[in-house]
């Protein structure tokens, strides 16, 4: 039940610490930090050369299990999210049944804990089937293990159920996920509003479907004096909301995806359906408003939106296809190539809005830090070694990513869930 | 394609000759003149029609209408891929239905093109007699067709082309024998 | 000098030159039709699909015309564009028609982008009839040859079009068109149906219709649909007709030899007063005319055109 990881670089955001440290593992919890620890006797893993972080934590996902098996399992987001270097990931209700009571709640962790991979933390739904009618039974789904609530794929879009969710979720001390869009807005549109809509005459989702969303949770969580949190953050303008706010000392925070943070709008030319997201790929002022707010630290957390579909879902007209691309075994290297490697962003930073920040947004004890007595959650990290993205490989039942062909440097090395290693990438 | 020049077989003094001689065959053959429209094969048999006509009416006062077919549309040799051939326009402005129609090409070579402008003929009308002029007969038929009037008789073979040049396009009046060089 | 393209999905993506040739061979074109026999025998042995998944006429017996007169077999298939839920979905029926051989298929789709997603997997020369809001490009090109036609030229003048240009294909296909051949292109239409985005598209956004007007050399009236306003982009067709319908007084302040255009169907007295339909300047029943000259032209410069040169 001993393991050591020895000679790693350890970043933990959280305590401040960039160090070679061995870390001793023992009953599923960290032992013991130092600089050197004997390793006679206990199995070893040799972490030199390699980044030994808080096991990373994906905020946002959808795994579709029960209802859309199909799509993703409960077994295969978890192995996806393994081998993407995640240790715990929050799935999105928007099942068959919506996770909104707490018998599909417990379903769902039960079926996680068969499958003795990562750990998976349902988001419950704000109202009953994310109709925006009435609010669900918040307490009992607490009680059932959700983590949070949202009724992600839809915005909450009745103000007044937005308010009364706000604040009857106060005690609970659970954190209200919004996926803002103005549904009457976003009308027919399959793309973001703008020069290049125009140009390939598909319908558009202007930025003000999002930002108008975003203003009145904002307004809605002051007025309420709690916390919201943002949903994959896409536009130039939420940004700007999201900035005075947090001047004004409102609560709001904000997640953010890897394809809005390195996608944009051209690219559909193609009327590729893996470029088909929502919110939708906005243009290049967008990108650069998301990364220079990454890099203020304005934006909280990174989440990938992981949202598998078919194949024969995707393989059709641009409009007929579903919103979503798959994101769990792509999200890292992407964010490491793009960003750490090029040193647009440090590997601390990056560390703290994929594990330090997710955690303590969720309220996930013993989670997203290196310290004696918390879980032994831990992503080991390669900055050398280059992966190809081949979708044919995902461990996800889903193909549908846009970044096919990329190469990236920087990999997820292994993941190591309560001290048990669920992936490596070593044969 | 780099081209090599092999000979100089005609020049102005000696295409006009042969026209010449064509056109007392073409009135000796043709008791009702009147009857007799010309039709001239894109590019160069047009103007070769031209100048048919004009000699027939200096010597015998009759006018003969000119028109111009082109044959893109009922080649036969589409699938064979390469460049494009841009199709142009047919202009046949009087009916051909029970004329003479003389009709007229630069080189008879295989007879494709000439078997293309009969058909091409027929979908504008159904003609009394067409008859065929060429400058040059340079042999290789592949289709049962003969001219019949004939500037001159160019023995060739395959590899080589023969190319008519006339000053309305080409800036003097020539035929030439050449041959695709720079095949080592 | 040739054109080079396996498909026709656009003009965009066309060079000057492309659509040149195609005009060029048009003029042939049209001299066919003016024979008593109407027929080459050209695409002899071809067989061409017209796949319609919106409702048309006029489009779709202009294709079939076209492929007649070249002597093409044509086949037509009429269809409900399938949902995602219900029946066939358009690989499948693309890829059935397919597996008939076919060598070209024109398709007419309500979705921008759908005649892109079937060229990825098809073998055959697809030809775009309409796209969604995206793209008809052989309406264009027909536009084009028609102000050719009557002006003897493009460069330089001043071309309105009116209407519904955020949904309009015909409007796109135009712009795209007529910005390569260097006409100066109006658009004019109330603000949601035409956002300032478009001046970003190289043309001038107009929404007053009597100061556009102006010294206009072709008015190109575009048909607005009835459900436009149950979306809010105009209040009532009472209003529309008040500020964008092209009537008498209107069309006096355009050139005197202005030439006015259509795409069809027309709603008389909406988008167009029903005398300036009628009037002598009006070209529209000419636009149909040529849509199968052109026609003719796209299908000969995918199909059939490729040919050695002649050697006698």
């Amino acid at each position: 039940m001993k393991c050591l990881i020895k000679n790693g670089r350890v970043i933990d955001p959280a305590s401040g610490t960039d160090d070679t440290l061995d870390i001793l593992i023992e009953k599923g919890k960290i032992a013991e930090i130092k600089s050197r620890i004997e390793s006679s006797n206990i199995r070893t893993i040799d972490a030199s050369r390699l980044v030994v972080a808080p096991g990373l934590i994906d905020m946002h996902t959808h795994l579709r299990e029960p209802g859309r098996e199909d799509k993703e399992t409960i077994l295969t987001g978890s192995r996806a999210a393994a081998k993407g270097g995640f240790t715990s990931i929050a799935c999105m209700p928007n099942t068959y049944p919506v996770n909104d009571n707490a018998g599909v709640t417990r379903y769902i962790l039960t079926e996680a804990r068969k499958t003795n991979l990562v750990n998976v933390f349902p988001i419950a739904a704000v109202s009953k089937n994310s109709e925006s009618r009435e609010l669900t039974d918040m307490a009992d789904l607490v009680r059932a293990g959700a983590v949070a609530f949202s009724d992600d794929g839809l915005p909450v879009a009745d103000s007044q159920i937005m308010r009364r969710a706000l604040e009857y979720s106060k005690p609970l001390n659970k954190l209200i996920i919004d996926h803002c869009e103005d549904m009457s807005l976003s009308a027919n549109g399959v793309m973001h509003e703008g020069f290049y809509s125009t140009l390939f005459g598909l319908n558009g989702i202007p930025s003000s479907s999002e930002e108008v969303l975003v203003a009145r949770d904002i307004i809605l969580a002051e007025k309420a004096e709690t916390s919201v949190h943002i949903a994959h953050i896409s536009t130039k303008g939420s940004v700007y909301l999201l900035r005075r706010a947090r001047e004004k000392g409102i609560r709001v925070s904000a997640e953010v995806t890897p394809h809005h943070l390195l996608l944009d709008d051209s690219l559909l030319e193609t009327y590729n359906t893996n470029l088909k997201v929502k919110p939708p790929l906005r243009n290049k002022e967008d990108m650069a408003a998301l990364l220079e707010a990454v890099k203020e630290g304005l934006i909280d957390a990174f989440a990938t939106d992981h949202a598998p579909h078919t194949p024969d879902e995707k393989n059709v007209e641009f409009d007929n296809a579903p919103f979503g691309i798959n994101g769990l075994e792509t999200a890292v290297s992407l964010l490491l190539d793009k960003f750490v490697t090029k040193n647009i962003l440090s590997l601390e930073d990056f560390i703290r809005m994929f594990s330090t920040n997710p955690a303590r947004l969720l309220r996930l004890e013993g989670k997203g830090e290196i310290k004696k007595g918390a879980d032994a959650d831990l992503t080991l990290l390669n900055l050398r070694k280059e992966i190809l993205v081949d979708p044919n490989k995902f461990e996800s039942k889903s193909r549908n990513t846009p970044f096919t062909g990329w190469k990236l440097k920087g990999r997820p090395e292994m993941t190591i869930v309560g001290g048990r290693i669920v992936y490596s990438a070593r044969p | 394609m780099e081209e090599k020049i092999k000979a100089r077989v005609m020049d102005s003094r000696k295409i006009n000759r042969s026209l010449a001689r064509m056109t007392t065959e073409i009135i000796e053959r043709n008791r009702d003149l009147n009857n007799l429209v010309v039709v001239g094969i894109r590019t160069r048999g047009i103007y070769i029609g031209k100048r048919i006509s004009k000699l027939i009416k200096d010597l015998e006062k009759v006018n003969t209408p000119v028109g111009v077919l082109d044959i893109t549309l009922y080649r036969d040799d589409f699938s064979e891929l390469e460049a494009q051939h841009m199709v142009k326009k047919t202009e046949i402005k009087f009916s051909v239905t029970d004329k003479d129609v003389l009709l007229i090409d630069d080189v008879l070579f295989t007879g494709r093109t000439i078997r293309a402008a009969m058909d091409s003929l027929f979908d504008l009308g159904r003609p009394r007699s067409i008859q065929l002029l060429v400058l040059i007969d340079r042999g290789h038929r592949e289709l049962p067709i003969r001219a019949d009037y004939v500037g001159k008789f160019l023995p060739t073979s395959k590899r080589e082309m023969v190319q008519v040049r006339l000053k309305e396009v080409d800036e003097e009046d020539e035929v030439l024998i050449t041959e695709p060089a720079g095949i080592e | 000098m040739g054109f080079s393209h396996k498909h026709l999905l656009g003009i965009q993506h066309l060079s000057e030159d492309d659509i040149l040739s195609i005009l060029d061979t048009a003029e042939s074109m049209a001299e066919i039709s003016t024979r008593e026999v109407k027929k080459v025998p050209t695409l002899r042995g071809k067989t061409v699909i017209n796949l319609f998944f919106e409702p048309s006429t006029r489009t779709r017996s202009s294709f079939e015309l076209a492929a007649k007169r070249l002597s093409a077999d044509i086949l037509n298939f009429s269809l409900q564009a399938s949902s995602v839920t219900k029946g066939e979905s358009l690989r499948d029926t693309v890829l059935n028609l397919e597996a008939m051989n076919p060598d070209a298929i024109i398709i007419r789709h309500a979705y921008s982008g759908a005649p892109h997603f079937v060229s990825t997997f098809c073998r055959s020369h697809i030809i775009n009839a309409g796209d969604g809001s995206h793209e008809h490009p052989t309406q264009a090109l027909l536009d084009a040859f028609t102000i050719r036609q009557e002006k003897k030229k493009i460069k330089g003048l001043k071309i309105l079009i009116v209407g519904d240009i955020l949904h309009s294909r015909v409007a796109r296909s135009n712009i795209f068109l007529l910005n390569k051949l260097g006409a100066h292109v109006v658009l004019v239409g109330p603000p949601p149906l035409l956002p300032s985005i478009f001046t970003s598209l190289n043309v001038e956004v107009s929404h007053d219709f009597d100061k556009a007007c102006i010294d206009a050399d072709v008015l190109m009236m575009l048909r607005i649909q009835r459900e436009r306003q149950e979306k809010y982009f105009f209040p009532s067709i009472r209003e529309y007709r008040e500020l964008y319908t092209l009537s008498k007084k209107r069309l006096k302040k355009a050139k005197p030899d202005a030439i006015i255009m259509h795409p069809g169907p027309l709603n008389r007295d909406v988008e167009i007063a029903t005398d300036v339909a009628d009037s002598v300047q009006s070209v529209i029943l000419k636009q149909v005319e040529n849509g199968i000259a052109i026609r003719m032209a796209v299908l000969y410069l995918l199909l059939g055109g490729k040919s050695r040169e002649m050697s006698d």
